[in-house]
């Protein structure tokens, strides 16, 4: 795909815009064209399942369609440290994870 | 943030039958408008571990000390369904007389927030574990009606965030992320704030009669927001929903719901139109304002959970639950009526909750079934108001109180006396029987010393005594109280006034 497409591109730059909204992700105009050339190009080739005759397989939840039921039984495991928990953060203090504040 | 989601989309589709079960009288002044509410609760189930890990789920640790790998979402682990919670679950959707699905799968509900560590929630989107159930309120008038459940589904907590007042940073606390929680979702039946209180006391009482959560709101472990809209009496048609968020208490979500009830009429009132927007609810000014305007919260993207398998839940397990439910409340008050002959008031209240109802039948085991009533929803129910207390938290044996319900039955000691033994017993946790030795509380029943005693208020009481003679029976009862003070309350009344009788009028 190059630079032509993009007048006829599925993806609007507005659409990029609200994803990385949603994600709470900040794009510059350039971001903005780059990652509407990547989504597009993630949609065609996903497309291509399109072209695979399904009329006569059932829908399914799930990859593996004999695999089902799998639980485990209600008995405490280990967990980690809270140094352990902590330590692959970028802040902490005092036992917390500490971010930017949200409202 | 997990608070909402699919199944307000579900309840949508309902508005005709909610419109058709009408039944209560709007409870707005003007009468012009019917409220309309429906609620979503989270109820954390009471399980030992996490719904998709092993940590504990113990309340009141130190921060990040119940985390693993899965429940922070580190890359490549793999989530693994807790069967407790789901025995939970599904014990409190067939309790909710709700249809189980044969099969049920887990969805991502993606959104971006500090205290979800995968920016997504594990939660149930299209398949999930019931619907169509039911709660069935008592109105003020005595009227039942029945709300409407449209759906009930698993997900998992998210963490805890502590926001610094004024400053730049936030603090997360992951231990509860992962905690098992079953959303219920009801129909927008719900016609007031008070039919929205007593839904959430009916569906409380549900839960802990199944013994699946503590249903404790301060600590969290039952949750409630609410939606709230108006429409002009005779209109089918919803009005714009406000979500209300932020209520800690059920007497929080009924004042909430008050508000937002004449708020929401001012703006009709004046031409206005509601925003369709999450509101919170501000305790200490008893208001409600905007917290975010925007709908893109409403965007999760769910997709199936691939890391989870789908469930199939059979018919035969479904029933195997059902036959050995725990009786629940309605059942509970039938058979307190039937059994104890005891009028619906004091069945309501002896069957309020559970632990109460179940003191109730123990203390009867010994004594008979009407002073228990009376004693519960007297004495007993002002010391659990007094110290905020859960019925055996009071540390009463139902065996003691049985012991001084005697007492007062035998003569032995007064009714006022047995007042003090009740208190002396919860505070210091003694036998009934130590405490009126020890006390001095032993009631005079012997005829000799009270003969004495009633000599005595004879003497000094010429004028009453000359009433009774004349037949002004009332006098008796003044005289009666005089042998009970100089007793400090311990002269067998019945005893007395026969004492009494005999000497004046011989
Ligand atoms: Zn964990």
């Amino acid at each position: 795909m190059n630079a032509n497409n993009i007048n006829n591109n599925p993806i609007s730059t507005d659409v990029v815009k609200y994803v990385a909204e949603l994600s709470r992700l900040s794009l510059d105009e350039k971001d903005t064209i780059t990652f509407q050339h990547q989504l597009a190009r993630i949609l065609e080739y996903i497309a291509q399942l399109n072209e695979v005759d399904t009329d006569s397989t059932p829908p399914t939840t799930h990859v593996l369609p004999t695999m089902k039921d799998v639980f485990r039984e209600d008995v405490p495991g280990g967990s980690l440290s809270q140094k352990e928990a902590l330590d692959a953060a970028p802040d902490s203090v005092r036992g917390f994870f500490r971010v930017p504040r949200v409202i | 943030m997990p608070m909402n989601g699919a199944g307000r989309q579900q309840s949508q589709q309902f508005v005709v039958l909610g419109e058709s079960l009408k039944t209560g009288e709007s409870m707005d002044k003007k009468g012009k408008y019917e409220t309309v509410v429906g609620l979503e609760v989270h109820v954390q189930l009471a399980t030992k571990t996490k719904v998709f890990c092993s940590c504990s789920t113990r309340f009141g640790a130190e921060p990040n000390t119940q985390v693993c790998p899965v429940c922070l979402g580190q890359p490549g682990v793999l989530p693994v369904l807790n069967k407790e919670a789901f025995m939970c679950s599904l014990k409190i959707a067939i309790a909710l007389g709700c249809d189980i699905q044969e099969s049920m799968k887990f969805d991502r509900k993606n959104y971006y927030y500090p205290d979800l560590p995968k920016n997504y929630q594990i939660s149930q989107f299209d398949m999930p574990l019931a619907y169509a159930g039911e709660v069935r309120i008592t109105l003020e008038d005595g009227q039942e009606k029945r709300i409407g459940i449209t759906r009930a589904h698993m997900e998992e907590d998210a963490g805890k965030l502590i926001h610094d007042p004024g400053g730049m940073c936030s603090y997360v606390d992951l231990n509860r992320t992962g905690t098992p929680l079953l959303e219920i979702v009801s129909e927008p039946e719900i016609r007031s704030p008070e039919e929205a209180h007593e839904y959430l006391v009916a569906l409380k009482r549900i839960i802990k009669y199944l013994g699946v959560s503590d249903c404790n709101m301060a600590e969290g472990s039952l949750r409630c927001d609410a939606n709230i809209s108006l429409r002009e009496k005779g209109r089918s048609k919803l009005g714009s929903k406000v979500e209300i968020k932020n209520m800690n208490s059920f007497k929080a979500v009924r004042d909430a719901l008050f508000y937002e009830e004449e708020r929401q009429a001012e703006v009709l009132d004046e031409g206005g139109t509601i925003k369709q927007e999450t509101r919170l609810w501000d305790e200490e000014k008893n208001v409600t304002s905007s917290m975010r305007a925007k709908e893109e919260s409403h965007d999760y993207r769910y997709f199936p959970e691939p890391d989870l398998v789908p469930f199939d839940i059979s018919p035969h397990l479904v029933q195997k639950i059902r036959d050995n439910l725990p009786e629940l409340p309605a059942a509970r008050r039938e058979r307190f009526k039937k059994k104890y002959n005891l009028d619906w008031y004091d069945v309501g209240v002896l069957t309020s909750e559970k632990e109460i109802a179940d003191f109730f039948e123990s203390v009867t085991v010994l004594t008979e079934p009407r002073s228990a009533c009376n004693w519960i929803k007297g004495e007993i129910m002002m010391h659990m108001n007094e110290r905020s207390a859960g019925i055996f938290e009071l540390n009463i044996e139902p065996g003691y109180l049985a012991k001084i319900i005697c007492m007062v039955r035998d003569g032995i000691i007064s009714n006022l006396a047995a007042k003090d033994v009740l208190r002396e017993c919860i505070e210091r946790g003694k036998d009934p029987a130590d405490i009126v030795e020890q006390k001095g509380l032993l009631q005079v029943s012997d005829k000799g010393e009270l003969e004495l005693i009633v000599d005595e208020v004879i003497t000094v009481n010429e004028k009453t005594v000359n009433d009774l003679k004349n037949g002004k029976e009332n006098a008796l009862g003044f005289l009666i109280g005089q042998v009970m003070r100089k007793t400090k309350g311990k002269a067998n009344p019945k005893l007395t006034g026969e004492i009494l009788r005999k000497k004046i009028k011989g």
